[in-house]
């Protein structure tokens, strides 16, 4: 679609940038500023420069703390995305039988986030739970509270299950723009399941799974409260991921000008994927329009 | 294809044997990923009709003592109903906010090219993007300094950091499928540019509207960082009013879990209306 030149439509844009501005612009460049500051009390502080973020690159801790956040994006990743597919190819396509497949699918997906971390809080454990009980009387310790890796492998559990549904209503709704034709000639060449997943249902999807890829990267990067309502970051640090350890440092310790530092950090990175989805996003849409 | 044509190329008896097979291994992966999906909710469902001696007491998979106590206490308690009170007044604040702020701006992205546009859009996006935990502490500042610290609209007001690129993606997907003649053909009419937006334009993209309404709602209603943060009493959501009793009253965990039942069901009550929108809400309308 063709766009007219005109400027004036920064009018009705405008509200949306003052409002938005309000609750972003404001909020980043105070963190800016504590950045660079090192404050004792509202009336006292210095100007340290870069100093905060020579120490933030060099805190083990959150060094530590930033590795298992990509342990932990790519475990969730590698198991959502394959997991996602395989779901949207086998849900039922015509009628009340899809709706019903859809809303199911959907349901993890609107529950409350601290509401999925109390499920599987629950669920979890030995003595009142399904999971952990069904767990410890087919012979497996298993207690997510104090076993470090237990608690890791629960909160993947639990990230696959709260989150593989978006990935799947992406590939459903993909599969559902595939002409029947495309089947029909594959029928009369006898592709079998796999020749038909590989060449025509796969390279449909792409576009979604990008999507997906990058949605699901961005928002497993910020995971913040269901892990806090688990876990609580624990046993030790093994769950607490950048969020929360940044949160503990800001609220916890406030160490303002350090946790400036590492947001700013933090945002950089997510400024940086943000970018690549928003280029792949554009770039399709202009094949489609042509 | 007419099935004449189909027997000449494809043996049918083969075929069909093959395709069965596959439906009933299909039908029986989907089940073990509904079990999978639904065992959770179903657990805390049960629990949560269940008193809490007979908890601790073992495992059941029905109630032996069916109770309402649990969603009595809830109805009963203001401190608790307020909660879900507060969190609906919030969320429906944001909702109204982001989609009617977000309706003219998404229209400008989609019919027009101007200074900046491109930039724009982006830095939207990577507002939807930005990690809550780190608008935590400026956000307290900001709002405390303005005086809205505990209020609904000062949650309201951080949601749209979020809620309002969102919307303003999921609004420019909808209206593009728009063609650009119903514009024309309007303005041609006499339409000056508000009559036409709200009397020939909004009615076309109502089922856009809903969906992005739907999202924000969602969006906002399962947020809980922010919320907890800016609130103290006020407007203290039920999401942070559950983590807070629980470990003051020593884990009563029938309470817990009716109310976390209850906080699923406003989405449940919605979803089916956006079913087949609910891929095109979470790609932010780039389905």
């Amino acid at each position: 679609m063709n766009k007219i030149e005109n400027n004036k439509a920064w009018f009705l844009v405008l509200p949306v940038f003052i409002l938005v501005a309000f609750s972003a612009i404001i909020p980043l460049m105070t963190v800016v500023n504590y950045s660079v500051q090192d404050i004792f009390d509202p009336s006292t502080r210095y100007f340290v420069g870069t100093e905060w973020f020579v120490q933030v690159m060099h805190d083990a801790e959150l060094q530590a703390a930033l590795l298992r956040q990509f342990v932990f994006s790519l475990t969730i990743l590698s198991i959502e995305i394959p997991l996602g597919i395989g779901v949207a190819l086998l849900m039922p396509t015509k009628g009340k039988a899809a709706s019903l497949g859809l809303i199911l699918v959907a349901i993890p997906l609107l529950i409350p986030w601290n509401v999925v971390g109390t499920i599987w809080q629950i669920y979890g454990r030995a003595d009142i739970g399904l999971f952990g009980a069904a767990l410890n009387a087919i012979g497996i310790e298993y207690n997510y509270a104090s076993n470090p890796t237990h608690a890791w492998l629960t909160v993947v559990l639990m990230d696959v299950w709260h989150w593989t549904p978006l990935v799947a209503l992406l590939c459903y709704s993909g599969l559902r723009a595939i002409p029947e034709m495309y089947y029909q000639a594959a029928r009369i060449d006898k592709a079998s399941r796999w020749a038909v997943f590989r060449y025509i249902q796969l390279p449909k999807l792409t576009n979604v799974l990008i999507i997906g890829v990058l949605l699901r990267f961005m928002d497993s990067f910020m995971i913040y409260t269901e892990p806090f309502v688990l876990t609580g970051g624990g046993p030790g640090n093994t769950t607490t991921f950048l969020s929360q350890s940044l949160v503990k440092q800001a609220i916890g310790q406030f160490d303002l000008g350090p946790a400036a530092a590492f947001s700013l950090v933090y945002f950089l990175i997510i400024l940086l994927v943000c970018w690549l989805f928003y280029t792949i996003i554009m770039n399709m849409q202009n094949d489609k329009r042509g | 294809m007419s099935s004449t044509n189909e027997t000449l190329i494809v043996p049918v008896s083969q075929a069909e044997k093959r395709q069965k097979r596959a439906l009933v291994r299909g039908r029986v992966g989907l089940t073990a990923y509904l079990i999978f999906l639904l065992l959770p909710i179903y657990w805390l469902i049960n629990m949560s009709f269940k008193t809490n001696a007979e908890i601790t007491s073992g495992l059941s998979f029905f109630p032996q003592q069916f109770t309402f106590e649990n969603y009595v206490k809830i109805f009963t308690d203001p401190t608790w109903y307020m909660g879900y009170v507060n969190s609906i007044i919030y969320v429906s604040l944001n909702m109204v906010l982001s989609v009617s702020i977000a309706l003219p701006a998404a229209y400008a992205f989609s019919r027009y090219r101007f200074v900046g546009d491109k930039h724009m859009f982006f830095w939207l996006l990577t507002n939807r993007m930005a990690p809550p935990a780190v608008f935590l502490l400026p956000f307290f500042q900001l709002y405390s300094s303005v005086g809205l610290f505990d209020t609904h609209i000062a949650v309201a007001l951080a949601h749209c950091l979020f809620n309002v690129p969102l919307a303003v993606w999921i609004l420019e997907g909808f209206m593009s499928g728009v063609p650009k003649e119903i514009d024309e053909t309007a303005y041609i009419d006499g339409y000056s540019f508000p009559r036409f937006f709200v009397k020939i334009f909004l009615p076309l993209i109502r089922s856009g509207i809903g969906v992005t309404a739907f999202f924000c709602f969602m969006f906002s209603w399962v947020e809980l960082l922010l919320a907890r943060t800016l609130t103290s009493v006020d407007a203290k959501p039920i999401a942070a009013i559950m983590t807070r009793t629980v470990s003051a009253s020593g884990m009563d965990w029938g309470l817990l879990a009716a109310a976390g039942v209850l906080t699923i069901i406003p989405g449940l009550l919605v979803i089916y209306f956006v079913r087949n929108h609910v891929a095109k809400g979470f790609a932010l309308g780039r389905v």
